[in-house]
């Protein structure tokens, strides 16, 4: 083969790569245009705007007021009550729905008649969404008329306030939304058990180890990565509360069940306080991000053991 | 020993039925209310009539009043259809963009093909909470407010479902498109009569998962889609509850309604669903 041959194939070869990359941008410009529009540039907005005064109705005369409104947010009361309210739910919800769902994935598993039935009816609650179910429940929770009050007569407990009640409000709430998302992880759950392998238990079994033994060093290790996952999803969903106390409470009785993105979306809505209301949902993204940071760790030093 | 497991199978079967009922009694307590009137409904909430439907003859009016009374004091029917609109066009054009990208992202050789990535994992972690505001006064000044533009555009391109295609594509034998380009195919070709044929699976995950999310959007739909000409089922429904006088039946009967799509969904497309969450659980 001549130098002129081999010259030839390489401009070839060029022209087919950089060929490739203009039909690849021409497949992902879409995306990439989209994702920048609207979500790129929000973010950089929202960042811009947290250290303005930006008001909406006076939208010109924004001025750079550096970190004011960070310093504003952890002197209000209403922003760290906010705060305080979803950091409680997180803190609740976050073990409990995932053992419930551990456990119903447990039960499920097992060789029984009536499987699909079971696992169903587990998981019809996420079938309503969660605006259904808040309303539902509101009138569940009704402390007069309500069908809760009613099966608690019955078995001779006195009636109880549930969300009219400052003290029950937020706990009322947190079961509801167990019930609801619990069916959910519950699936998940089911995946990673089908996932371990039999003989693990058959070897268990003869090592003459009890069910207790069983779950703790057969399951558990099992479920390691499904267990993160969740982990992650249902801390995460737990920042966003919202639906639930927008419908059922508004956020009340006194402030109880107020939640961070609730502030948020009253700072900037109802009191137009855009600046203000962005420096909150700064502080709400680094929440989300040091959450997500911290699986992708703990998953990379899981794959590097 | 015998005796013992015998024992444990009736412990398990009554705790699953005592959960069952936990987990179902609202849901059985909604559906049957939406059938009786609100005198019944408060008579039989003592008994286990609560969770039982109408005697023959005993709904004064009809079973359907209430769904009757429902439609005619809120737009039901027009807000279930904003829904549709709604969720249906961010998966039609959402297919295509995001198809089109996990594509190119899990086969060509591009530029900074790493910086793209990095970017569209990354903004798979940003939720729409965090954003929603500065994205409400871009698509204010954009005129998009109370317009299908507003609610849909902005959530087409989408990391997750990016991801999710660029992952199946990943897996996709590669020969079978070597050969297409030989006989001629180019690559756009190649994509639609090609691949998109042999990747219903993963069309169908990514479509159920972008439904299921949009059906239940709340806070988006509730900032942009104020007027009611536009309004979705779910702020719909809100707006139903605040309305005066409350009415049991009548809201039992809306949420029923609103209901029914989902369960549509679940019902006929389960499988996708939980193929493409599960995979998501597992290689996250």
């Amino acid at each position: 083969m001549g130098c002129e041959e081999i010259m030839k194939q390489k401009k070839l070869l060029k022209s087919h790569k950089s060929q490739e990359a203009f039909t690849g941008y021409l497949f992902l410009a879409p995306a990439l245009v989209l994702l920048s529009i609207f979500l790129l540039y929000p973010i950089g907005t929202m960042f811009y705007y947290s250290l303005t005064d930006f008001y909406i109705l006076s939208p010109d005369d924004r001025s750079f007021v550096g970190f004011e409104n960070f310093i504003r947010i952890f002197s209000d009361a209403q922003f760290l009550n906010a705060f305080g309210n979803t950091v409680y739910f997180a803190v609740i919800i976050v073990p409990v729905q995932m053992s419930v769902a551990l456990g119903l994935a447990i039960l499920v598993n097992k060789n029984i008649k009536g499987r699909t039935f079971f696992r169903t009816a587990f998981f019809s609650p996420v079938v309503m969404s969660l605006v259904v179910v808040s309303i539902l429940w509101t009138f569940l929770y009704n402390p007069s008329e309500g069908l809760f009050n009613e099966i608690l007569g019955a078995v001779g407990i006195p009636e109880q306030p549930f969300l009219t009640s400052p003290d029950q409000a937020m706990n009322s709430i947190i079961v509801m939304s167990i019930w609801q998302g619990a069916g959910f992880q519950m699936l998940i759950f089911l995946a990673g058990l089908q996932n371990i392998p039999e003989h693990l238990y058959e070897a268990a079994e003869i090592d003459g180890a009890s069910m207790w033994q069983k779950f703790l060093h057969v399951t558990l290790p099992g479920l390691k990565n499904v267990s993160l996952f969740i982990f992650i999803t249902i801390t995460i969903a737990a920042f966003k509360l919202l639906v639930q106390p927008m419908i059922m409470t508004q956020g009340g009785p006194l402030g109880s069940t107020q939640s961070l993105v609730y502030e948020i979306y009253e700072t900037g809505f109802n009191y137009r306080d855009v600046g203000y209301a962005s420096s909150m949902a700064v502080v709400f993204t680094l929440i989300v991000l040091i959450v997500a940071i911290i699986q992708r760790k703990v998953a990379s030093e899981e794959r590097g053991s | 020993m015998k005796k013992k497991k015998t024992f444990q199978r009736i412990v398990l079967y009554i705790s699953l039925l005592v959960l069952a009922v936990i987990f179902l009694f609202p849901l059985v307590w909604m559906v049957v209310s939406s059938f009786k009137d609100d005198l019944q409904i408060f008579r039989d909430m003592t008994s286990i009539q609560a969770f039982l439907p109408p005697m023959p003859g005993e709904a004064e009016g009809g079973y359907l009043e209430n769904y009757i009374v429902a439609f005619e004091r809120a737009d039901l029917f027009r807000y279930i259809i904003n829904s549709l609109i709604y969720t249906g066009g961010i998966i039609v054009t959402g297919l295509f963009v995001n198809s089109l990208a996990g594509y190119a992202l899990a086969r060509f050789r591009i530029p900074f093909m790493g910086i793209w990535l990095g970017i569209i994992i990354a903004t798979l972690i940003i939720p729409p909470e965090s954003i929603f505001l500065p994205l409400y006064l871009l698509v204010f000044n954009l005129g998009w407010v109370n317009t299908f533009s507003g609610l849909i555009i902005p959530f087409i391109a989408n990391a997750f479902a990016i991801f999710l295609f660029r992952q199946f594509f990943l897996d996709f034998p590669k020969e079978l498109e070597e050969a297409a380009r030989i006989d001629g195919c180019s690559q756009i070709g190649t994509f639609f009569r090609i691949i998109v044929p042999l990747s219903k699976p993963v069309f169908a995950t990514v479509a159920i998962v972008l439904f299921i999310n949009h059906w239940n959007d709340f806070l988006w739909p509730l900032v942009v889609a104020s007027d009611e000409s536009i309004r979705t089922i779910q702020i719909g429904l809100q707006y139903f509850m605040n309305q005066e006088p409350v009415e049991w039946g009548p809201m039992m009967a809306a949420l029923t309604v609103a209901t029914i799509p989902m369960l549509f969904v679940f019902g006929f497309l389960q499988r996708y669903y939980v193929q493409g969450l599960t995979h998501t659980g597992s290689k996250n």
